[in-house]
């Protein structure tokens, strides 16, 4: 079970093939367009001192988040990173929510609870990542688990990254999604660089990919850049683990574009690495992608940028309107009660 | 009502949730084909399947996540650690992912942990521990700790029932040691309310798990001494822990022994002792007094473990010493 790298996508028809119709093409570039403008508005809100914490970005891995995003099921379910905006953006949650959780406020998906990414919707298959990464890898496995069990045909998406993949979580939680051929897709986004840890520190082999076969079953490395292979790419492995074949190990290859988080300007990154991966740009790529093969026309683009530049101007407007949690409510909710377990996510 | 072991009431507890809940299934090391290493679930796999009574590779860290993942899509997990000490590499797991996430995400996790626990027969470092105050000190976790036959079963129903994380420790050493009267119906048994497992007004003992029964020994040697009648308070649950039963008591009697079998420094008699101390203070006759197993790992042979767990003369002695305060 070699390693299979994933070959680009090609033209209009190709993409058909796929199963994607031009709206389809010009709902993945908004969401893309999305995902970068809330974390570029973020990095200003942070720097002006609006949003406390830390700040990370995945600039750089919006192709390969938005691809994954887009092949997902309504019912899949999965547990996007710090690097995933594009997959909250794609599966529905409102912009507004995300400025709110950044801010620490009540109306975002943790109330103030926790900070930054650390955020999901759950009604829309999305759960919320915690800082020890991959910890969420083996949950995704015994989300997959819970399908397999009451032989449901939906699939979880585990989301990891090159650096985390060191750590026994990934060992255990893939060792044990290969023992049960549970329908799991694990999707490595790995963007070469674990804080300052480059990839030849974290791992002896070519590719995460590789590790695939020694838990008996494919591996694939897509560029990451490239949104509709990595669209294609997730989609049959999804597919394939929906209809009983198994896990998928994909690996999108990228490269981050800044620090760790903000505070960081990654000197240790060779300048003309940047310089590199800038030229192949997941947002310009696809922008050129689509003038040249899908006839994106300038009133259409406009009219993209324009939608996109509202709807970022009243996600912020709102999430400033929604309040400061109240300290008084600190000590509720640490524990569930019964009445909590009646949501559609656990029925 | 039958008369049953400890461990068959654990065992039956079990079956019949399963059998009352589809949605209840167990997963970990050795538990399917070979009926765990305890046999808690003996026979399991030939009445609910291989997809129900699930064999795990040794991953205790999938065992905890994937138990989980699975209660957030809906089902009721138990998980099983072959032995309490091993949950040590589930920690992440419990601790980082499973207790935090209702507190962010507003997403139960209803799941159960079995823990077999506690020393008693050479079971060494990693076979004999209590780690029960280390899981005491998560917001997010609950705790229980059985005594009696009755509560194995009572209680193991409650925590399938919770939606929260509950840590079911269940003691090795009354495994097959203490049997009694069990209903054959189910039945639950509430979390955070203590029982009296011997009445007295002299003082109490407040313990939990196999020291009930170490406490009980001692305190018939007091009365049968001294007619000093001493109240076993058992916790049955420590967090949530009956403070309320515990102060009424303190209060009653104004002399108390809190008393665990788990290692002294940051134990979770400290907890008790300290809210005691905060809250009835001047109830007291005597200084809040503990007894718990030294600071040192479990030692493994015979004769320094009995050192180790604390002895029925153990507890006579520390008795006496409040008789005379």
């Amino acid at each position: 079970m070699a390693v299979r790298e994933a070959e680009p996508v090609g033209s209009l028809q190709e993409v058909k093939e796929v199963g994607l119709d031009r709206d389809d093409l010009l709902a993945i570039y908004r969401h893309m367009l999305v995902t970068r403008g809330i974390e570029e508005r973020g990095h200003i809100l942070y720097k002006q001192g609006r949003i406390p914490g830390s700040f990370y970005t995945g600039r750089g891995n919006e192709a390969a988040a938005v691809g994954v995003g887009t092949a997902m099921g309504p019912d899949d379910v999965g547990t996007p990173l710090h690097r995933d905006m594009g997959v909250h953006i794609t599966r529905g949650v409102e912009p507004w929510r995300i400025f709110a959780q950044y801010m620490g406020r009540e109306g975002g998906p943790t109330r103030g609870r926790d900070g930054n990414v650390h955020m999901a919707i759950p009604q829309l298959g999305l759960h919320p990542m915690v800082s020890h990464l991959p910890a969420m890898l083996p949950v995704a496995v015994g989300m997959a688990l819970a399908f397999k069990i009451r032989g449901e045909r939906r699939v979880a998406l585990a989301w990891f990254g090159e650096g985390a993949a060191a750590r026994g979580d990934a060992h255990e939680g893939m060792n044990m999604a290969g023992v049960r051929q549970l329908p799991v897709v694990f999707v490595c986004d790995n963007n070469q660089w674990a804080y300052s840890t480059p990839t030849y520190l974290s791992y002896p082999v070519e590719n995460i990919a590789d590790r695939a076969a020694s838990y008996g079953f494919d591996g694939v490395v897509v560029d990451g850049t490239d949104v509709l292979a990595v669209y294609r790419e997730a989609k049959r492995a999804i597919e394939k683990a929906r209809e009983g074949g198994g896990p998928t190990l994909l690996e999108c290859l990228t490269l981050r574009m800044e620090g760790h988080a903000v505070h960081d300007d990654a000197f240790y990154v060779p300048k003309e690495m940047f310089e590199q991966w800038a030229a192949q740009d997941p947002l310009e790529r696809y922008r050129t992608w689509l003038r040249e093969q899908a006839e994106m026309t300038d009133a259409e683009e406009d009219a993209i940028n324009a939608s996109v530049k509202r709807i970022l101007n009243e996600a912020l407007e709102r999430a400033e309107e929604s309040p400061l949690p109240d300290p008084k409510g600190l000590e509720q909710g640490v524990y569930a009660s019964v009445e909590d377990l009646d949501t559609p996510h656990h029925k | 009502m039958p008369e049953l072991t400890y461990i068959q009431a654990i065992s039956d507890g079990l079956r019949q949730e399963m059998r009352r809940d589809e949605r209840v299934f167990v997963l970990g090391e050795d538990v399917g084909v070979y009926g765990g290493a305890f046999k808690v679930t003996q026979g399991f796999q030939e009445e609910f399947g291989p997809w129900r009574v699930i064999d795990t590779p040794l991953s205790e860290t999938a065992i905890v996540g994937g138990a989980t993942g699975a209660a957030l899509m809906g089902l009721r997990p138990v998980a099983e650690m072959q032995f309490a000490d091993f949950i040590s590499c589930a920690w992440d797991q419990l601790v980082t992912v499973a207790a935090k996430q209702f507190f962010r995400g507003q997403t139960p996790v209803p799941i159960v942990v079995r823990l077999p626990s506690g020393g008693g027969f050479s079971g060494g470092p990693f076979h004999s521990q209590n780690p029960e105050s280390s899981f005491a000190h998560i917001p997010g976790l609950k705790i229980v700790a059985p005594a009696t036959p009755e509560d194995a079963k009572g209680l193991l129903a409650s925590a399938i029932e919770d939606p929260n994380p509950v840590l079911y420790f269940e003691h090795k050493h009354l495994y097959r040691r203490i049997k009694a009267d069990v209903p054959e119906e189910r039945y639950t048994t509430p979390f955070g309310q203590a029982r009296v497992h011997r009445e007295g007004d002299d003082a109490v003992v407040v313990t939990w798990g196999a020291m009930v029964h170490t406490a009980a020994e001692a305190a018939e040697q007091l009365a049968d001494e001294e007619g000093f009648e001493v109240e076993i308070l058992d916790l049955r649950t420590i967090i949530p822990w009956d403070r309320e039963r515990v102060l009424e008591s303190v209060r009653r009697t104004s002399k108390v022994l809190v008393f665990h079998e788990d290692t002294r420094t940051g134990g979770f008699g400290a907890e008790i002792a300290a809210t005691i101390a905060e809250e009835a203070f001047e109830d007291l006759d005597a200084p809040v007094m503990r007894l718990a197993a030294p600071d040192t790992p479990v030692p493994f042979s015979p004769a320094l473990e009995k050192a180790f767990i604390p002895q029925v003369e153990d507890v006579a002695g520390a008795l006496r010493k409040l008789a005379a305060y």
